[in-house]
Order: structure tokens, then sequence, then C-alpha cells
């Protein structure tokens, strides 16, 4: 072979310099970080709005926010949260990054439709901001009809935004399950692919097929507001639970279009530091593919106490249940991987682990919920708001934390620093747990969630939970703070630090433009670890 | 690379592709995820419809009373035939016969035309009698307070629709210029092949939306 200085050899970071060159990159790598610095920065955001609002019910009475202020705060955090960090998270930062070359591509399937995303992203976002001037938005993230049809700007801005965030979503998804489809390296057969990429597949289904239904039910919102269409608004003869049934037949499997991809974060990084091939490979990928076909005939469990017939309500309430199925599959797998594996309790790992446990108590809690006669008591109380927290911060943002870890030298080429980092990742832990457990007890109790002003006896739960919002943001920002000083070090990160089997690991870090010097052959699994030993 | 029969350059595959085929499946593929995409969004206006006329039968038949079938017959026959010559285009194109292309193209575009003159008559006449959705509705001599609601629905898929149509007319103009730069083949036809698919969704939510509105009732 004759050897030839392309280049597309130099890493992608060095390849061209300047802003203007990373603004019109059709690179997905540079798409991925813009990505991820985004999120994280709208992460920041979103958590600061709950952390003003958490100091906020340090007692029943007024510490220094209105009740009008507070009902903006919570809203502005779940808008942000879901439609900027988690929904986009894992799939449009770490997955952009990672998936072509996992399977051994040179890019995604459409370059120019991914940086389209990227800017439908940015102008989605700005929009969100810009309703946070336009009025005072405090519908919750949910946009129920008939209150967000009394035509506030602010909240129809919201809507734009949410829609143009949706069409976002839709051509990420698109643009990867192509790239599966069309792009594989020779001898990348489908069950030789990562589980993340399982998991990013079954993302992309959901995002493709429930993504459009949240567009229309916004397109209608907005039509109801400007010209009283009257399809939502009962004053019309319209019917607002149409419009709740439009709205979770999206967010339900938006949910698992969250949480899925952390599975995918859970299974490579679970593997590589206990160096053992997953248990049941088949079974992980497959249940991540049930839980995205489950996932679109569950929606109607978030619509118990609205008015269903009580024939619909059984009928959620049994599929519901049904998702746990392939959900502890995932569960038992990973555990059975970490069973006499030599486990290495490194940063990523560490983030896993917290994973596991986390994910454990947001899915069996979501198992009490799906009880009617018990999620008439628990509806609309901090029970529920523990429980999706458990899921959407406790595993999702867990794992895409883990995920940040274990893939920042592959993506930066620098290594950080690893005791800072496994503290940071207990820091995390204790707060997150902190913050949240206390929330399922008062919630039991009855305590109901999005209420400015709380009975006595549940201040001092507040307050717990307020102290482990302190930990948490400490944690987190110390693990921040970590990988941005790894800007600074100076020895460049090994190719594969971790000994994973990936395709990723087995190019630079960072990796070349077109990610592979030459395009690699696969002769085996993701996680061939045991070959190796014997 | 210029054939001596036309005079066009062939095509260039991507940077990132392997081999045309290659180019040729992932488009393809894209095309017909991005269809589904479209299938969910306009299946549940579907739905909302359904549930409208399970909860308002009398409204429902009051106002598709007042829809011109004949009207909507006449859009069908548009659309139909405009689907049939846009098939036509993608033969042409796999068989390489560049005016072809674009005489079944300019046929097309036609009769989308003919279907957007109707569908501006309708509305026009819609404007005339009042019968608008909503807040804007002032309908005379109807019997169930809910008609309003019928048009909203009406007038909310029609107009979704309508965007498809003059989208899909973009696009076939777009596939109209490739023709003059780029010479088709067996190997290439890719942009001839999309908009035609993306039309076969336009004729498809139109098959279904000219019974519901025009014909239920």
């Amino acid at each position: 072979m004759i050897a030839h200085v392309h280049h597309e050899n130099i890493n992608y970071l060095k390849a061209s310099k300047g802003l203007k060159n990373w603004l019109v990159t059709v690179d997905h790598k540079r798409i991925g970080m813009m990505y991820l610095a985004s999120i994280l920065c709208f992460f920041i955001a979103g958590g600061t709005f709950a952390g003003l609002f958490r100091f906020e019910l340090w007692s029943p009475l007024k510490e220094f926010l209105t009740p009008d202020q507070y009902n903006q705060f919570f809203t502005l955090h779940g808008v942000i949260m879901v439609f900027l960090v988690v929904v986009p998270g894992i799939p449009a930062a770490l997955g952009n990054f990672i998936l072509p070359i996992q399977i051994g591509a040179k890019d995604l399937a459409f370059p120019k439709l991914n940086l389209t995303s990227l800017y439908l992203y940015w102008i989605g976002a700005a929009i969100a901001l810009y309703s946070i001037v336009a009025g005072h938005a405090d519908q919750g993230w949910t946009m129920y009809a008939p209150y967000s049809l009394s035509r506030n700007p602010a909240v129809l801005w919201m809507m734009i935004a949410a829609f143009i965030l949706g069409f976002s979503s839709i051509l990420t998804g698109l643009n990867f399950i192509v790239t599966m489809h069309n792009m594989r390296a020779p001898g990348m057969t489908w069950y030789r692919m990562p589980l993340f990429l399982w998991a990013m597949y079954a993302t992309g289904i959901m995002q493709i097929f429930a993504t459009p239904v949240l567009a229309i039910t916004l397109l209608l919102l907005l039509m109801e507001n400007f010209f009283g269409i009257g399809i939502f608004d009962p004053a019309l003869g319209g019917d607002p639970l149409l419009m709740q049934h439009f709205f979770w037949f999206y967010s339900h499997p938006a949910v698992y279009i969250i949480v899925v991809p952390g599975f995918g974060i859970a299974s490579e990084v679970i593997a590589c530091f206990s160096k053992k091939d997953i248990f049941g490979y088949r079974f992980v990928a497959y249940s991540s593919v049930a839980i995205a076909i489950i996932g679109f005939v569950v929606w109607g469990h978030h619509m118990f106490v609205a008015g269903q017939s009580e024939l619909a309500d059984s009928i959620f309430s049994f599929l519901t249940f049904f998702t746990a199925v392939p959900s502890a599959i995932k569960v038992f797998n990973w555990t059975a991987t970490l069973y006499k594996g030599s486990i290495e309790l490194r940063t990523p790992m560490l983030y896993a682990l917290q994973f596991l446990f986390n994910f454990t108590i947001g899915g069996l809690t979501g198992i009490i919920l799906a009880i009617l006669s018990v999620d008439i008591h628990l509806h609309d109380t901090y029970f529920v708001v523990s429980h999706f927290h458990y899921v959407a911060m406790g595993s999702t943002m867990i794992a895409f934390i883990a995920g940040i870890h274990y893939w920042w030298p592959k993506m930066t080429g620098k290594m950080y620093n690893e005791t800072v980092g496994q503290i940071a990742a207990i820091l995390v832990f204790i707060g997150f747990n902190v913050t949240f457990f206390v929330q399922l007890i008062m919630g039991s109790q009855g305590s109901p969630r999005r209420y400015y002003h709380y009975m006595d006896q549940f201040q001092i739960h507040h307050q717990i939970s307020t102290i482990g919002f302190v930990i948490l943001a400490s944690g987190l920002f110390l693990a921040l703070g970590n990988l941005i000083a790894s800007f600074f070090n100076k020895s460049v990160a090994p190719a594969n630090p971790w000994g994973a089997k990936t395709l990723e690991w087995q190019t630079d870090s960072p990796p070349p433009l077109y990610n592979f010097k030459e395009t690699p052959v696969v002769t085996h699994g993701p996680y061939a670890f045991e070959t190796e030993k014997a | 690379m210029a054939t001596a029969s036309t005079g066009l350059p062939e095509h260039h595959v991507a940077h990132h592709f392997d081999s045309a085929d290659q180019e040729f499946d992932s488009v393809k593929t894209g095309m017909w995820l991005f269809l589904a995409s479209e299938i969910m969004m306009f299946g549940a206006l579907f739905v909302g419809a359904l549930v409208f006329m399970t909860l308002h039968p009398a409204a429902f038949r009051e106002g598709a009373h007042h829809l011109d079938w004949r009207m909507g017959a006449i859009n069908t026959f548009f659309l139909l035939t405009s689907g049939l010559t846009m098939g036509l285009a993608v033969i042409a194109a796999q068989a390489g016969q560049q005016s072809k292309v674009r005489a079944n193209i300019i046929l097309s575009l036609v009769l989308a035309s003919g279907f957007l003159v109707v569908k501006t008559i309708e509305y026009s006449l819609k404007i005339h009698h009042g019968t608008l959705p909503g807040r804007l509705w002032h309908g005379e001599g109807f019997h169930d307070p809910f008609v309003h609601v019928f048009y909203g629905f009406y007038f909310v898929m029609t107009g979704l629709h309508g965007l498809h149509v003059l989208i899909g007319m973009g696009l076939m103009i777009f596939a109209l210029i490739r023709s003059t730069k780029v010479r088709f083949n067996r190997g290439y036809f890719t942009p001839v092949e999309m908009v035609a698919l993306y039309w076969a969704l336009v004729d498809l939510v139109w098959v279904f939306l000219f019974p519901l509105l025009y014909l239920i009732g």
C-alpha cells in the first residue's frame, strides 16, 4: 500500500479553522460538538430555573418569587429541559458524533440535512428564548387546551418553537435510520452493531412516527388561537380531551425518545468496563425496538383522571404494565453482564451504575402509577414529578453524562482528571437521590405538584429536596469544570484509553476528517473481549 | 463525461457514499421515512375529523352537504391523472429520454394547477357564503350549532393538503431544472423518482380526503 498524506487524514478539529468553517461544516463530528455545547448551555439554563423555584419552595410562604414568576419558572424549566435538552440530547450530540464512526462510515447519509437540523434547533431555541420576553408563559410544558388558547403571545411563541424543534428531531432520526440501513462498513452486520446504535434506531423510529403528531397538534393549537377553529376549544364545540390524546400520542413515545438513547450508552459503558460481552445481546437490542413499539400504545395512562372511558383506562393500564417487560430485560441483562466481569470503576462506569440504580426506581415507580386505583391518588402529586425525574434526569441525563465522559477522549483528544471525575459522579449520585427520593415520599402523602403554597407538614421535605439540589448542582459543575480543564491538558489522549472493542476506538483520537484512514472491515461483534483473554 | 446524444454531464456521487447504488438507496429510504412521518401528521387530522363526526354526526352531515362533490370529483381526476404522468416521467427518466421526462412533468404541473384553480373557486365560494371556521364563521341558514367545526377541519385539512400541492409543484420545477443539467439514465434518475414519490403522497391524502369530506356526509 502506498502511504499518502491526505488532507482527510488530519484530525477533524484541525482540518479547517475559524468560526465560519464550523458554521457551514457538514462534518457530523463538528455538528455533534456544536449540539453538545448548545445542549449543555440549555441544561444549565433549565437547571437554573429549577434552582430558583426550588429555593422559593424553602418555606410555604413567599421567599423571593411571586406566584406568577413561580408558574413561569416551572414552565420554562419544563419547556427548556424537554424540548431543548433531553429530547435532542443524546442522539443529536453523541449520536451525531459516534453513530457514523461506530458503523465505519465517512459521515451520515445526508450531511447537509444534518446541518439543517442543527440550524432548526438553533432557530427553535432562539424562539423559545424570545418567548421569555414576549410575555409570561405559565401553562406548563404540556400546553393543555383550553388554558393555552388564551392568545398569550409567550405561549404562541413557545408553540412555534416546539413546532420547529420537532422538525429538527424528525430530520435527525431520519438521517440516523437511513445511515444505519445503507452506510454500514463491510462486515458490519446488524448483529455486530453496538447496542448504542440499536438504541439510536429505536429512537429514530419514534422520532419519525410520533413527532409529526406533535407538529399537527401545535399547528391546530396555533390555528385555534388565531382563528378559533373550534377543534380543541370546548367553548366553540371542540374537544379538549382530543388535544390531550394527540399531545400524549407524541409525548409518551417522547419519554422513550428521551430514555432509550440512555439505554444505549449504558450498554456500551457497562460492557466496556466489565470487559465482558454484553449478556443477551439480541434481547437487549430487541427490547429497545419493543419499547419503541409498545411506547406508541400507552399514551392514555397520562389521562386516567381526564374523563377517559373505564374500558380505555383498563386497556392503557394493562399495556403500560407490559412496557415493564422489555425494560426489565435490559436491567437484568446489564446486571448479568456485571456478574463475574472485571469491573473497573472509572468515571463513566460510576455514572452507568447510577443509571442502573436510578432507572430501576424510575421504572418501578412507573409501574405503581400504571395501577388505576393508585394513580387516582398519586395523579399530579410530587410522586409523579419524582418518577419522571428519575427517568429523565436520573436515567437519561446521567447516561448522557456517562457518555460524555466515555467518549470525551475520542471527541476532544483530551483526558480529564479521573479523581475529580469520580468525586463529581458521587456528588451527583447523592445530590440527585436526596433531591428526588424525598419527593416520592411527599407525593405519596398527597402533596400536589406545581403549587406555590403548600401545607406546613411538607416543609421539611421541600428543604431536604432543596439541599439535594445544591449537592447535585455542585457535582454537575465540578464535572463540567473537570471536562473544561482537560482542554489545558497538553498530552493527547490515546486512541483507545478504555480498551473498548467498538469501531470508534480503532481510529485516532480525535478522528480524522473522514473518520478512518481506510474503510474498516469488521470481523467480530462489538464486545469481543473474551476472545482476547482466551 | 458529456455524451453525444444529449450533451449533458453525468451525475457525480457525493463524497461520503461508496457507490451510486448506495446513494440512491439512501435517498429513497430517506424519502419513504419522510412520507411515513407525513402520513402520521395527516393521520392525526383524519382521526380528529372522525372523532368530531362521532360526537356531532348531524353537524358533520350538514357541513358536508354544503360542499360540491362535483368539484371534488374534478379535482380527484386532476390529481390521479397527474400521478400517472409523474409515473410516466420516472419511466422516461430510467430510459434516459430527457425530453419525455420534461413533457410529463410539465403535464403534471398543468394538472396540479388545475387542481389549485378549482380549489380557489371552492374557497372563494366558502368565503362568499361565510362558511368559515370558528370565530370567522358567519354562515346563515344552518341548523346545527357546530357546523363551523366541520369547516375548521375542512379548511385545516384541505389547506395543509393544498400547501403540499404547492410544495410538490415546486419540486416538479426543481426536477425540470435538473433535467436540463444532468443526464438521467438507468443508474441515475433520483430527482424524478423522489418527486414522483412525494406526489404520490399528495395523491394518497386526497384520495382519503375526498370521500371523508365530500361523500360520507
